[in-house]
């Protein structure tokens, strides 16, 4: 009795009454729509289910061996990678010189940051057809402009060795808009004393960069590309839209061919597996973010 | 001879400072000229549009592909999805946000600091990995095909909650013991004197979560399979996909998707690279 009456002061005081109203929405989504998710892939992931028929049996690690035997699957998985390639150096570098161009001594400083930000706010979907139109191997505006400097243009969305390539290039103009903005404010956070002081000692511009503005961005630029690998895993709607995974399965990325597999061929275990292991991967990278370069707030400095 | 020095220096650095506005000027325009492209296209005949030498600048504005978009999607209807979609996300998530960083910020309760961890933590879980059992769970409640689809899972969600705890816990203490003293419920110090003094939180995450939820593609793609209950974002590829080789139609559909988005932007731009900043932030 004394004891009922004691969890009841610890657990029913106002606040706590309060807590559990307020939570309870949020609760409810994170139970129904996360968590039970989230268990319920790792279960299919141990059983065959082709959606159509009704028996679901358990097989084990079945679907996992079938995975990393498959051609398909390594495929994709290079496709990601060779896509992750291009993207994270590609997209830093553009974003960071960016950055460093617009940092300071620049009109119009602003109305330059807006435009360069045009591309993050468009959907994925609009500048994937956008560029599928530039990059069309007749009509295309890219290959009409490589052929003032005398360049005849491959088929690109259309050839094999060339499809990824416009798509990263694609995932660089899309991209590189929100990764200056953070570089601009770790560029931010770099004291003006430091520049100060190199100027007294007679450092060039090219000596403060070297010296003082990359090392100081270090962490930053480590997040930057984090956050690069973490997306670059989970690329999706840009290849779905502008070559749907072709030609010759040359874009097909590992989210590509989980949707494949789930909502083409109907293999709701073998989709669930491969599910997870993109989710241990994501993981683990986020995992090494933690213990290597810490919280984001920390990377980019408190001032913000 | 320090007078020659000084002009030199200045001379290197303005000379240096062209440069960088030339380059930032060819960026303006590798960023810019899709958008004129688009428009452009949108407003050719397809004489115009498939030809091996195309201009940017139409020779007579066509304004007929606009109509034509209308016959092959129900683009209305889409339209009205992305907007219900957006709406009711948005609304939601942001009051479900701000009970939860209440929640959170200021009361005491056994649990708390697991359970804010615990909301951290899924702010991971890709929407990859939850996405065939989600499917599944829906279909099961005969909820495919329907707003229930679109928009329950997104009622609530952990990013805003993090920004909002945050800012709820730089309003000083007092204010809220006044309000306790004078006999005011939680609910009624939340809504009266914690969210107006964090308005401008709400504004900037209200806008974001739209942009997130007008955008999403992925979620909506596998949640629905009559073109009625299609987004825009899903709409807009399916027409791809189907209408593949009608670049001035999909042109015209483009524009109209794009137009509210860059002029909403262009109005609230500065919120906009808020918004950017905090999600570069989140720890």
């Amino acid at each position: 009795m004394n004891a009922l009456k004691k969890i009841k002061k610890r657990f029913w005081t106002e606040d706590s009454r309060a807590a559990y109203i307020s939570l309870l929405p949020s609760v409810i989504v994170f139970l129904v729509f996360i968590a039970f998710p989230f268990f319920y892939s790792l279960f299919l992931s141990f059983h065959k289910w082709a959606i159509l028929t009704p028996d679901k049996p358990f097989v084990g690690l079945a679907n996992y061996r079938d995975l990393f035997l498959s051609r398909d699957f390594w495929n994709a998985v290079i496709n990601t990678i060779k896509y992750s390639a291009g993207v994270i150096p590609g997209t830093t570098l553009v974003s960071l010189g960016l950055a460093l161009l617009l940092h300071r001594g620049i009109r119009a400083r602003n109305l330059f940051r807006t435009i360069y930000f045009l591309p993050v706010v468009t959907s994925m979907v609009v500048v994937s057809i956008l560029w599928a139109w530039i990059f069309d191997s007749n009509y295309g505006f890219f290959n009409y402009f490589l052929s003032f400097i005398g360049i005849e243009g491959p088929a690109w969305l259309y050839d094999p060795r060339w499809a990824m390539v416009a798509i990263i290039i694609t995932s660089i103009w899309k991209h590189a808009g929100y990764f200056m903005v953070i570089f601009l404010a770790g560029l931010h956070g770099i004291p003006e004393v430091f520049y100060e002081c190199a100027e007294i000692d007679g450092a060039t511009p090219f000596k403060k960069l070297m010296f003082i503005t990359l090392p100081l961005l270090g962490r930053v630029t480590a997040l930057v590309m984090v956050m690069l690998t973490i997306e670059s895993f989970k690329v999706f709607s840009i290849i779905y839209v502008m070559t749907g995974g072709g030609p010759l399965k040359s874009t097909e990325t590992i989210v590509n061919y989980l949707y494949r597999q789930g909502f083409e061929s109907f293999q709701m275990g073998y989709s669930s597996a491969i599910a997870w292991v993109l989710f241990v991967f994501i993981l683990i990278i986020t995992l090494l973010q933690i213990r290597f370069i810490g919280g984001r707030r920390k990377a980019i400095g408190q001032q913000l | 001879m320090a007078n020659s020095f000084e002009q030199r220096t200045n001379i290197k650095r303005s000379a240096a400072s062209i440069v960088k506005h030339l380059i930032l000027l060819m960026g303006i325009v590798v960023v810019a000229f899709p958008f004129l492209w688009i428009l452009s296209t949108s407003l050719k005949e397809a004489s115009e549009v498939f030809t091996s030498s195309p201009q940017l600048i139409p020779s007579r504005l066509h304004f007929s592909n606009y109509s034509e978009v209308f016959f092959y999607i129900p683009f209305c209807r889409m339209y009205l999805n992305s907007i219900i979609v957006a709406v009711i996300v948005t609304i939601s998530q942001m009051f479900t946000s701000a009970l939860a960083a209440y929640t959170f910020a200021r009361l005491r309760f056994p649990g708390r600091d697991a359970m804010f961890y615990g909301y951290l933590a899924l702010m991971m879980l890709p929407v990859q990995v939850k996405l065939i059992p989600s499917f599944l769970l829906l279909k099961w409640l005969g909820m495919i095909d329907t707003y229930w689809a679109l928009t329950l899972p997104w009622l609530a969600g952990p990013f805003s909650v993090f920004f909002l705890r945050q800012s709820f816990l730089d309003i000083p203490q007092s204010l809220i013991d006044a309000a306790r003293i004078d006999g005011a419920k939680h609910f009624r110090i939340i809504f009266r004197i914690v969210v107006p003094l964090t308005k401008n939180m709400f504004l900037t995450l209200g806008i974001f979560t739209f942009m997130w939820s007008w955008n999403m593609f992925l979620w909506p793609l596998v949640m629905t399979q009559a073109a009625e209950m299609q987004t825009l974002p899903v709409g807009l590829a399916r027409f791809k996909s189907q209408m593949g080789a009608e670049w001035q139609i999909m042109m015209a559909a483009t524009v109209m998707v794009v137009a509210p988005v860059i002029t909403i932007f262009f109005l609230a731009q500065k919120r906009f690279i808020q918004g950017i900043v905090l999600t570069g932030l989140k720890s």
